[in-house]
């Protein structure tokens, strides 16, 4: 068993937007760039040319479906893209459950990373994670996840505002934000109070760093001023225009 | 585990993991631009140890500001793909069979020296050169016009043609790349027919801001996916139909009279006055006065005057009687007219369009009440063309954009003018908060340059580019006995816009000899036997298919530039092997297809990155020495000696016209000029040191109304943008339409042949209509019930990203997915395996239910099918045995009718009308694997073995990935 250190103040997360991300995989695909020559390094992939291609990823986008519609009229459905990476929760199972203390929770930011040198592969962290972030390289024999990019953002040879993860930096609908959570005055603290920002599963009780966003309300049909009246029948449907004063 | 975890166990102590906070990302940084699609970012490209380690958005550059989506994220496996050929390659098998052999390029450039020399000696347009995503086709084209061959284009044809005629002749600028929605200041937002097109990154970024705002977004698509899923509204339409939607919306604001006169009379040609004479060559043309200007009736004057004269009272409804005798109404008398009419009433149209009347009055409604209830004022004074002082910037902050499910319709021209006019009606067009255009547009109505075919000569240069805008019936590329000029018969009365050209129809009109043979078919970047074929074994066929009698290939040569082993190259006789994006220099052009934004001009570069490790050339090199050795006029200099060096030594040196070079930045000796100056031999390394960008900014008084705007006028034309600065008075009503329809009706010296005229006379209305798509008039409809269309991935744009590690990770087969209730009705459940049928073929595929979706539309990813063996792929990859492309199920060309066969395409432009199939599902009996599947092509030779397992970035030696093999 690992033991999860003293809580620090700074709790480094993300705060993922559901009302714009559109499920354009650029934050999968940049991760994984990043990754595969990173802390983490390598992102397996198998197969990676032919049948059965699977490869490590820290991070996955999954698009649902929610209720259902007649497909136009009255549409009550809606599609939702869920970006899905460690939460780097302050009760990480994952790293309680780890019996090489490979997995664990670093005191000063709330990083929760796995130390490869280390780690069996025993995959019991993987287990415990409930949000199923955590992917297992069978090449390496070794528990991957998501460092939240701690080689880019206290990188100092990178310029300072683009430390951020990589997934935060190449967002194009700026869909992810990434700051101290543990700080209620930063600016991905007051983005979640403003916009209601919630935990994945907060039942389960590992008290998710990262928060998600959810949608905004969708914007009702404007209150449209009265109708105006229809042009009359017969007559001549031009004729308001054939005297209007105009200038050019 | 599970449950709450209490407490903190003890046991083993952290761990200590030293992190590097000074380690460099790679040894060297790069700033170049994106190639991965179409959209042309701004990267950063590390590397590390002679390989790329991280590819990332330039925070500086102008088109993404930073950010990357999955397709430019993946360029690592993308340059290192083992489907890279790097060699080039002779065929020493059948046509077809991928046989080839390794040859020199000495010999390979020789080879096709040989043949094109002899074509250029003989007769120059039996060549057919056709390039497909091609970001060079300003000089593409020009080395088609030094050669002397009438045929080329680029993939235009069978992409957005149509939005780009129906802007470009409506507004002078269009959607697709080229202008862009006001995303800092629009309040309502209305997205036509868009599947992941141009700009993608730029319209999540606006989409993000829009809604960080709280402007409201409605999406108009058949399909709930991508930026529908976060539109405030989703408006389910039938595919085909948005024409019919957007005029009743018209019909709405001007039976409400919600529309901007002030706007119409001063910046369209609302108030010019239209020649009342049925049956004769003048009817339906402006009135124009001696010098041929258009007139418009002055209420106060009481006479008809020049239109363009400041401060007239523009008389805009009600039949004028000229002094000669003539009579002439108003354009806008003749639009208000039509679209009152009870036809274009929501009521009439809200069944085909699948949309309620409720809610297309109630979107009319909205629209018209942000944009004259919640105008924007912008403290920004002006002046307009006419020399007046404007102290504010009026904006109607309606913004609209549309693509592909517009564009790829043969009712599409119309429709993308139909939008436009919905613009105009709003004043909404390059205002604040509206749709804006972004530079080098607006341009001249239509834009100045005609097309170029007649009269080819051996070695002869053709007099000019062979692309253009024709004016009416005389500009038109046909010859005097009434055939085309054109091989894919562009610009003749199938196609009189045919802008673009039309590619698609170039393999089956050299093989059919229609309109001639040709020797050589040269191409490049375009998957035509495949993906950017409508139908691929039609394709595959016609370039392997011999003559009888003399047992030679129909087409008798086949030449094939690409970097990677698609379907294409297996039908080429010689290969050229291009390199990667990022080996090789490029020019993002203002003389084709720019980065411009609504601020200003921009162009950009690419520059190599790393060298190339095969034996490959940049193919814009490979052209500039097939141009000196075929001595080319403007390839070789004075001494007969090649007249650049590459492809860099064009882009700095070339000149279009006096000081007109491919990039506009940095001009002169000093590198001060902007837009016109000399060549500057620092001018690449000026790029270099700003971000491989140069970007102009105009001054806030010329941001908006640059179509009437004194200040960017003046501008543009001192940049070379625009050669005069006359106002450029948009066209709701278009005369050049109207000339080509008098044709039809048996006026004017060039006449549709009788085949064509009553097609003519019908699609060449000078204001917008709506018509049934082609395809569902040529037969019975209840046989093919449901429309079928196709979207791009968001992470993977085309079939260059099948061969793509991580891309086909995440799309590596795709199903067809349908409207669950559609699906039980016809007693298919989630996962079957059905036949798509159309009438002329049918695929067997399997499907996936969804909810969003219009129920009589069933859809699926375009161009994840792969055939067989290409692409480097294992010839049991998903890609082939899951995949599956609809084009096998489209045609080329409509049923015979009257002895004619029609293009399957918009009959204004010839845009390749792919959404506009119909089809029917019934159940496959047996499930298993998609149909039709082509034999599996073998690798090419040289080509290196997949590896089965890829290990990118370990740590220590380990092996280059390509040969990662295990």
């Amino acid at each position: 068993m690992t033991a999860i250190p003293q809580p620090g103040a700074k709790r480094l997360g993300l705060v993922i937007d559901l009302d714009t991300c559109v499920g354009c995989h650029a934050c999968a695909v940049n991760c994984k760039e990043w990754n595969t020559s990173g802390h983490a390094a390598p992102l397996t992939d198998f197969q990676p040319y032919a049948a059965q291609q699977d490869g490590v990823w820290l991070n996955r986008v999954h698009t649902y479906e929610a209720g259902t519609s007649d497909g136009g009229n009255g549409v009550t459905s809606r599609t939702v893209h869920f970006p899905r990476s460690c939460l780097h929760c302050a009760e990480p199972a994952c790293v309680t459950v780890c019996p090489t203390g490979a997995s664990y929770k670093r005191a000063e930011d709330g990083i929760v990373l796995v130390n490869a040198d280390i780690c069996i592969g025993c995959k019991l962290c993987s287990w415990a994670c409930p949000y199923g972030a955590r992917e297992f390289d069978a090449d390496q024999g070794v528990m991957r996840k998501c460092t939240l990019c701690i080689d880019r953002i206290y990188n100092e040879t990178i310029p300072e505002k683009e430390r951020v993860p990589a997934c935060v930096k190449t967002c194009p609908a700026q869909a992810r934000h990434f700051g101290d959570l543990g700080d209620p005055e930063s600016a991905v603290s007051i983005l979640v109070a403003e916009r209601g920002g919630f935990d994945l599963m907060p039942e389960m009780g590992y008290r998710p760093t990262n928060k998600y966003l959810p949608p905004r309300q969708r914007k009702p049909a404007a209150a449209p001023p009265a109708e105006a009246p229809p042009t009359p029948d017969g007559g001549n449907k031009l004729l308001r225009w054939i005297d209007r004063a105009l200038s050019r | 585990m599970g449950g709450a975890v209490s407490g903190r166990t003890t046991g083993f102590s952290n761990p200590v993991e030293r992190i590097d906070p000074s380690t460099p990302v790679g040894d060297t940084v790069t700033a170049t631009t994106c190639y991965m699609c179409a959209c042309r970012c701004g990267i950063r490209v590390h590397v590390k140890d002679g390989r790329l380690r991280y590819i990332e958005g330039n925070p500086d550059h102008p088109v993404n500001r930073g950010v990357l989506c999955g397709k430019g994220s993946a360029g690592i496996m993308q340059h290192y793909s083992p489907a890279r050929l790097s060699k080039p390659l002779l065929r020493s098998g059948p046509r077809g069979s991928g046989d080839f052999k390794e040859i020199e390029w000495e010999e390979a450039l020789g080879i096709a020296a040989g043949w094109l020399r002899n074509i250029r000696a003989t007769d120059p347009k039996k060549l057919a050169f056709f390039t497909g995503r091609d970001q060079s086709q300003s000089f593409t084209g020009w080395w088609a016009k030094q050669f002397g061959t009438p045929n080329f284009a680029a993939h235009g044809g069978f992409c957005s043609v149509n939005m780009a005629a129906a802007g470009l002749y409506s507004v002078g600028g269009s959607f697709w790349e080229f202008g862009d929605p006001d995303w800092d200041r629009a309040k309502y937002f209305v997205m036509f027919g868009v599947a992941e097109d141009h700009d993608s990154n730029p319209i999540k970024t606006g989409l993000a801001k829009l809604k960080a705002r709280g402007a409201k977004f409605v999406s108009v698509n058949p399909v709930q996916t991508g930026y529908s899923a976060i539109a405030d509204e989703f408006l389910g339409i039938r595919p085909g139909t948005d024409g019919l939607f957007v005029l009743a919306l018209v019909h709405e604001l001007l039976r409400t009279d919600r529309i901007d006169l002030d706007f119409l009379v001063r910046y369209t040609n609302a108030a010019w006055l239209v020649t009342e004479a049925p049956g004769t060559a003048a009817h339906g043309l402006f009135v124009r006065d001696a010098q041929g200007r258009p007139l418009a009736w002055d209420r106060e004057r009481g006479e008809a005057i020049d239109a363009a004269t400041p401060g007239m009272a523009p008389q805009v409804a009600g039949e004028v009687h000229l002094p000669d005798g003539r009579t002439a109404r108003p354009v806008f008398h003749l639009l208000a007219e039509r679209y009152l009419d009870g036809a274009y009433a929501p009521d009439s149209v809200a069944d085909r369009c699948g949309i309620p009347a409720g809610t297309i009055r109630r979107i009319a409604r909205e629209m018209a009440a942000v944009a004259f209830d919640d105008p924007i004022v912008l403290d920004q004074p002006w002046t307009d063309a006419s020399g007046r002082r404007h102290e504010t910037m009026l904006g109607r902050p309606v913004a609209m954009h549309a693509m592909r499910g517009i564009s790829a319709h043969s009712n599409g021209f119309h429709t993308c003018r139909a939008i436009h006019l919905l613009q105009m009606l709003l004043g909404a067009v390059d205002t604040p908060g509206s749709w804006r255009y972004k530079s080098p547009f607006p341009r001249p109505i239509p834009p100045g340059a005609l097309p170029v075919g007649k009269g080819a000569q051996p070695n002869t240069p053709m007099p000019g580019m062979a692309l253009g805008f024709p004016r009416g019936p005389e500009d038109l590329l046909i010859e005097d006995d009434g055939s085309a000029v054109r091989i894919d018969k562009a610009f003749t009365w199938d196609a009189p816009l045919a802008l673009h050209g039309l590619m698609q129809t170039v393999i089956a009109n050299a093989h059919a000899g229609d309109p001639y043979k040709i020797d050589t078919l040269f191409m490049y970047m375009a998957n035509m036997a495949w993906n950017s074929a409508m139908n691929p074994g039609d394709a595959a066929r016609m370039l392997t298919d011999k003559d009888p009698a003399t047992g030679e290939y129909v087409i008798p040569h086949v030449i094939y530039a690409d970097a990677f082993s698609s379907e294409m190259v297996a039908h080429a006789d010689l290969v050229f092997p291009d390199t990667t994006y990022l080996e090789r220099w490029d020019c993002i052009s203002l003389l084709d297809r720019p980065i411009g934004s609504p601020e200003g001009p921009a162009d950009s570069i690419r520059q190599p990155v790393l060298p190339p490790d095969r034996d490959v050339r940049p193919f814009q090199d490979v052209l500039l020495d097939l141009g000196a050795r075929l001595g080319l006029p403007g390839f070789v200099a004075e001494d007969g000696k090649p007249a650049y060096r590459d492809y860099a030594d064009y882009i700095v040196n070339h000149q279009r016209g006096p000081g007109i070079g491919p990039l506009a930045g940095f001009r002169g000796a000093d590198g001060t000029a902007a837009g016109v100056g000399a060549p500057n031999p620092d001018q690449l390394q000026r790029y270099i040191e700003n971000g491989a960008f140069w970007a102009h900014h105009h001054p806030p008084e010329a941001l908006y109304y640059k179509h009437a705007n004194a200040a960017y006028l003046a501008e543009a034309k001192a940049l070379g943008l625009i050669g005069s600065t006359a106002q450029i008075v948009l066209q709701l009503y278009s005369e050049p339409l109207q000339k080509f329809r008098l044709a039809a009706e048996g006026h004017g010296p060039v006449q549709p042949p009788d085949t064509h005229r009553d097609r003519v006379r019908r699609a060449f209305d000078p204001l917008p209509i709506w018509y049934p798509p082609l395809e569902q008039g040529s037969g019975p409809q209840a046989a093919y019930p449901l429309f079928a269309i196709t979207q791009r991935p968001m992470a993977m744009y085309h079939s260059w990203h099948s061969q793509n590690a991580w891309l086909r990770q995440i799309y590596g087969a795709n199903r067809l997915y349908m409207h669950r209730g559609t699906a039980r009705a016809l007693g298919i459940a989630d996962d079957d395996w059905v036949w798509a049928i159309s009438r002329t073929g049918r695929v067997k595929c399997q499907v996936k239910l969804m909810e969003g979706v219009n129920p009589d539309t069933v859809w699926t990813w375009n161009a994840i099918g792969k055939r067989s063996g290409a692409w480097a792929l294992s010839p049991d990859a998903p890609e082939s045995t899951k995949g599956f492309l609809l084009n096998h199920v489209i045609t080329e060309f409509l049923p015979e009718r009257g002895g004619v066969r029609h293009a399957n395409a918009d009959p204004v432009t010839g845009q390749a009308a792919w959404y506009d199939l119909r089809v029917r599902i019934e159940k496959a009996e047996a499930p298993g694997e998609t149909l039709p599947r082509p034999a599996t092509l073998p690798r090419p030779s040289g080509q290196p073995p997949a590896p089965g397992i890829l290990r990118f970035g370990a740590p220590a030696a380990d092996p280059a990935p390509t040969q990662a093999a295990e």
